[in-house]
């Protein structure tokens, strides 16, 4: 027996007992300052006139560290850096490269030559191989991949060369903005709760069954795909962390291994559906919310 | 609909998961999302209201004017759908890119309300054979987020119900003619009846089971769909079938079951939303677009 419950936009009370002061917001063409003496940062700019004020170049908190003010948009395009993790989209086959959107200003690209062979084989890439490229990964085909270099128009290089990356199999992805994630040394992660996450520094986390495979510990680089159903149990902690990490995001808390794990926990009295709520997706938050803050209190440092 | 790709593998995933009853998101094949109704958003129209369902968003606009009727209908007024899909939905619909999707929209929901009892149209004729008041119903489609025609036939009932027609008189002028008059409160007005007024349900068919209300990501694994005019009880106005895929002849009642049962719950909590909303003080802020 399903439950339709329809309601007013008006009667959506969010609870914001978390938030602290009030944060100096500014919107693209805001003047900062009228001050000389700032040096201007990622941002800002301002204009050649005689006037010298510094303007906002995006919507976003203005940050000032000494004398070097700028402006950190709320929402932004990805931006890579080297070694990052990325999960990307299969855009496009071309000739010797795939194009993989990665949530970037530009589409990123993978080349024939960086993915690995079934069975890790080393040789030059032959015309067999072009012609197969479809046979590997196809358009729309998720994959996980290193960055290793970040050409100079912002175009992102990416590899799949250790068995850990490559095709993904059956998950489930979730899209947040990039600033989210927190940089971290390690960003796939075996949870206790009995599911496997990778945080990727572009916001697409993807959620997936830990595999047990006796072959590698690394993985398989992909290319064993299985299409079988997914126990239930599994299927259960794989929905229920989507929806935690789908609520985390709607109040912007970073997103990392721990503090999933303790929205998790804090979602076990509840119904895998329930957590569609906004109520329950506010006390679920503002719980992981108290429980970092309590670890911080502990530790000196992350 | 909206550009959302899928691999195989993500495809199995919503597959194998709604064959276990255990949806993306922890719903099951009969579960809808939430849905966040409010009428009276547009204050130059007769009637107005806004829906938000998962992460489908409408505005539906009804203004009425003065028309002629219909020669075979001559007591009857008029009813127009009309749907415009905004760019900023999907980049795709820019310029006449939204065309098919409106056309293919408006043409159900013309389906579905001409029928005799859906809305009466008696009570939008004014003088036979001449003057009748004739209501254009306009639906923009803001954001795409699967289950559109679900979330318009809610946002068109729930805009038919806030929508109010003038009072106006009809005297006898000079010379045989008859003269309208309208009057000049413009509270003065009579609200149409959508106690009949249905409401369409989407049964689409993924692998062997079926499902309601399904997101983006599930109408692309879907390729057959049943949809369906359901009334406050349970009758079927209208239906179509969607999809290029097939339908197994032995599913079709048990689908079309469903569907009468959701449909009578979605009027079921749709009434409700509209008693409290009209219950409640004038001077309530409206929530809007904050």
């Amino acid at each position: 027996m399903s439950n339709i419950t329809i309601r007013l936009p008006s009667t959506r009370r969010t609870q914001n007992q978390y938030e602290t002061g009030t944060s100096y917001l500014v919107t693209p063409g805001d003047v900062i300052t009228e001050d000389t003496d700032y040096m201007r940062g990622h941002g800002t700019y301002c204009t050649g006139d005689a006037d010298d004020k510094l303007y906002s170049s995006v919507a976003g908190v203005v940050e000032r560290i000494n004398k070097l003010i700028c402006v950190r948009a709320l929402k932004s395009r990805y931006t890579g850096e080297v070694g990052d993790i990325v999960v990307g989209r299969v855009k496009e086959v071309q000739q010797k490269r795939w194009k993989i959107e990665t949530n970037s200003r530009l589409d990123s690209i993978l080349q024939l030559s960086s993915v690995n062979l079934p069975g890790g084989e080393l040789r030059r890439r032959s015309a067999t191989d072009e012609l197969n490229m479809r046979s590997y990964l196809n358009e729309g085909d998720l994959i996980s991949a290193e960055v290793p270099q970040v050409n100079v128009d912002g175009i992102l290089s990416l590899h799949t060369r250790s068995l850990r990356y490559g095709k993904l199999s059956q998950g489930c992805l979730v899209i947040v903005s990039p600033s989210l994630i927190k940089r971290r040394k390690n960003h796939i992660h075996n949870l206790s709760c009995g599911a496997s996450i990778i945080l990727a520094n572009n916001g697409y986390i993807w959620i997936y069954t830990t595999q047990h495979s006796s072959q590698t510990e690394e993985g398989d680089g992909g290319f064993i795909i299985s299409n079988e159903s997914i126990p239930i149990e599994d299927r259960e902690i794989i929905c229920r962390l989507r929806n935690c990490i789908k609520c985390l995001a709607k109040r912007s808390v970073v997103l990392y291994d721990t503090s999933i794990l303790y929205a998790y926990e804090a979602s076990m009295s509840y119904k895998v559906k329930q957590l569609l709520d906004d109520e329950v997706c506010d006390e679920i938050v503002n719980k992981t919310i108290y429980l970092l803050q309590q670890a911080n209190v502990g530790n000196s440092e992350y | 609909m909206a550009k959302v790709m899928l691999g195989e593998s993500e495809k199995w995933f919503i597959i194998h998961g709604i064959q276990d009853d255990m949806r993306n998101d922890g719903r099951s094949c009969e579960d809808y999302r939430h849905i966040e109704v409010e009428t009276g958003v547009v204050s130059n129209t007769h009637g107005s209201s806004r829906l938000r369902l998962g992460s489908s968003e409408l505005l539906v606009g009804v203004k009425v004017e003065l028309g002629s009727p219909d020669p075979k209908a001559p007591t009857e007024g008029l009813i127009h759908f009309h749907v415009d899909c905004s760019p900023n939905a999907d980049p795709s619909f820019q310029g006449r890119g939204g065309e098919d999707l409106s056309a293919n929209i408006s043409c159900i929901l013309t389906r579905i309300y001409c029928n005799k009892s859906s809305i009466d149209l008696n009570t939008l004729g004014i003088i036979p054979h001449k003057q009748c008041w004739v209501v254009h119903v306009d639906v923009l489609i803001l954001e795409c987020g699967g289950n559109l025609l679900d979330a318009v036939s809610v946002a068109v009932k729930a805009a038919l119900h806030n929508t109010g027609v003038p009072n106006i008189q009809v005297t006898d002028g000079d010379e045989g003619t008859q003269e309208i008059s309208l009057p000049d409160d413009p509270n003065d007005v009579k609200f149409i009846n959508t106690i009949n007024a249905p409401v369409l349900v989407t049964i689409s068919k993924v692998g062997s089971r079926h499902v309601v209300d399904a997101s983006a990501e599930e109408e692309l694994c879907c390729n057959a769909s049943l949809v369906m005019g359901v009334t406050k009880r349970g009758r079927t106005t209208g239906m179509r079938k969607m999809g290029g895929g097939s339908l197994d002849p032995e599913s079709i009642p048990e689908m079309i079951g469903t569907g009468k049962n959701i449909g009578r719950q979605l009027h079921i909590s749709l009434d409700k939303l509209l008693k409290t909303e009209q219950g409640m003080a004038e001077d309530i802020e409206k929530a809007g677009y904050l």
